[in-house]
């Protein structure tokens, strides 16, 4: 099912990504297209966060292409990807702790020179994450996981990226909180923004994904339509058990 | 005793205060640079030294063509230490450029950079001594004297049980400048979107490149600001106390060095308060060091003094005045 001919907006071409000597990623193959929901699933350290993390630059394939909107991007640096219109909410939030969540959000725009443009943006994060806006002038370390987790999306929204990657934005989170978050990110694609969405929560994943890959020890084991995985014997068995 | 202490008190304020802030200026360049990159970097007291001797080259040249005689001297001296800091600042974005980044690039252990900058203050202080003795013969530098018109504060005929007090112009003109550059980085740091940029790095250098934040710009601009500053103190260095040496960066170095470390590391208001208090500390010691040991010590302990004190708060607060606690990420 994997269709390399087409142009996708983003294709991901058989890479090898380490860590130091260690393999972490064996010939990953993916892609992308505009409005999609895709979503990556696997197990803990079976390549997902790498796999993110070499679309987004922080770590760079030994082998195969990275291809956005027609641009090689598999050598480019971080800044240079996000540039492009690449955002990832990376794992565990990373907040910066004593920035303010002002501060926060509006490094999220550090490429934008438009202090009204910022303002506007802002006030769009806002219209999703209402909470953020009676934290303000908080520092982004003293908020709940939860809230943290808001203010990294918003952050990630700052920049109007073209593509959103979420690097498991339900760990160590509530369920009523996860549910709202993904409500958010249903709610976020419905107006246009494609997004790549990696987790180990599994089932509600593929609940709102139009497609999604299996990925085990460093290779997309399988993949298919969200629907279709989630009946998908061997991924029953393995994830949504 | 008590009385001793308290007639010298204005003096010691004014000596404290001018050896203070030139440890906060060059503080904040060690403060800086670990607070991004986790690096001691011992070159910079050398930097310091390196702005001083340029802060002199560049006065001589301008006494050479007669400009010393033809200008204001307040003038003459805006030159001599904007000149300075831009060639400092530089110098320290070089030094990054070649001996650090390909250290970060490889992952380097934190150690190897330590080490690395300990070569630099060497090459720094052997270079400067080199080109001195080559063109004037010795590596001993006597400054043009300038602002050296001493001022008389009468504080004995207000306050009664203190001593007058006397200070040179150059001591106005060093808190001048010094406070100018305090204030300014602070609100460059606190306000600006490149300061902003420069806490986000510090903060979580991988996210901030997530930010379309060019990491290693930042670092730049870092070096920048931090050799500038120390550049420039080098110059009011050499106008307050008139003979620089390729030697002064190292013990200054160090002394500034420590004061980050007593305002915790990494935080640039505590680099600030920690060099005031050391200077001061320092000048309290050497008036009083000898009368309050009853003779025993004399002036030229006051370094033990100062650092006993030192050793004292960072038993009580090992992260510094201003420091947070470190919590480990697990």
């Amino acid at each position: 099912m994997t269709d390399t001919t087409a142009n996708h907006f983003l294709e991901v071409n058989k890479i090898d990504s380490f860590y130091s000597q260690i393999q972490a990623l064996d010939g990953i193959d993916l892609f992308i297209d505009k409005g999609e929901i895709v979503t990556l699933i696997g197990s803990n350290g079976a390549g997902k966060s790498t796999t993110l993390k070499s679309i987004s630059g922080q770590v760079r394939p030994k082998k195969g292409s990275i291809i956005f909107e027609g641009k090689e991007i598999t050598k480019n640096q971080a800044h240079q990807t996000a540039l492009l219109g690449i955002a990832q909410v990376p794992e565990g939030r990373r907040i910066f702790p004593r920035l303010s969540v002002r501060e926060n959000l509006q490094i999220g725009a550090f490429s934008v020179k438009d202090k009204n443009v910022i303002a506007e943006r802002i006030e769009r994060v806002f219209t999703y994450f209402p909470r953020l806006k009676e934290r303000l002038n908080q520092k982004g370390g003293t908020m709940s996981g939860g809230e943290q987790q808001m203010l990294a999306i918003g952050r990630a929204l700052m920049m109007k990226p073209k593509l959103l990657m979420l690097d498991e934005p339900s760990m160590g989170l509530a369920p009523i909180i996860v549910e709202q978050i993904f409500d958010i990110i249903k709610e976020m694609n419905k107006e246009g923004m494609t997004i790549l969405l990696v987790e180990q929560n599994a089932y509600q994943a593929l609940q709102i994904a139009d497609r999604g890959y299996v990925i085990q020890t460093g290779q997309i084991v399988l993949n298919g339509k969200g629907g279709e995985l989630m009946k998908n014997e061997q991924v029953r068995e393995a994830y949504l058990a | 005793m008590l009385a001793h202490i308290l007639q010298n008190l204005p003096q010691v304020l004014i000596d404290g205060l001018t050896l203070g802030v030139v440890y906060a200026v060059v503080a904040i360049g060690y403060t800086m640079v670990y607070g991004i990159l986790e690096l001691i970097n011992f070159a910079h007291g050398d930097v310091f030294m390196t702005g001083a001797f340029i802060g002199a080259i560049v006065l001589f040249l301008l006494m050479g063509m007669g400009f010393l005689s033809a200008m204001p001297a307040l003038i003459v001296f805006l030159i001599v230490i904007v000149i300075a800091a831009i060639a400092t600042g530089m110098l320290g974005v070089g030094i990054e450029r070649v001996a650090y980044r390909p250290l970060r690039r490889k992952n380097a252990p934190k150690l190897i950079a330590l080490i690395t900058s300990i070569g630099i203050s060497f090459v720094l202080e052997d270079a400067v001594r080199f080109i001195a003795e080559l063109k004037t013969g010795n590596y001993i530098v006597t400054a043009p004297s300038m602002f050296n018109h001493k001022f008389n504060v009468d504080v004995h005929s207000v306050i009664p049980f203190f001593n007058n007090a006397t200070f040179q112009a150059s001591f106005l003109l060093v808190l001048i400048v010094t406070v100018v550059m305090l204030v300014s980085l602070d609100l460059f740091v606190n306000k600006t979107k490149w300061g902003m940029a420069m806490r986000a790095v510090a903060q979580d250098r991988d996210t901030a490149s997530l930010m379309t934040i060019n990491v290693n710009r930042v670092i730049s601009v870092t070096f920048f600001i931090g050799s500038a500053l120390g550049g420039a103190t080098g110059v009011l260095f050499m106008i307050q106390y008139g003979t620089i040496d390729p030697y002064i960066g190292f013990i200054l170095g160090i002394k500034a060095f420590t004061a980050a470390v007593l305002g915790g590391i990494g935080n640039i208001r505590g680099a600030m308060f920690g060099g005031v208090m050391l200077g001061l500390l320092e000048m309290f010691a050497a008036a009083n060091l000898s009368v309050i040991t009853h003779g025993a010590m004399g002036a030229e302990y006051k370094d033990v003094f100062a650092f006993i004190i030192l050793i004292l708060v960072l038993i009580f607060k090992p992260e510094g005045l201003f420091g947070k606690a470190v919590v480990e990420k697990v």
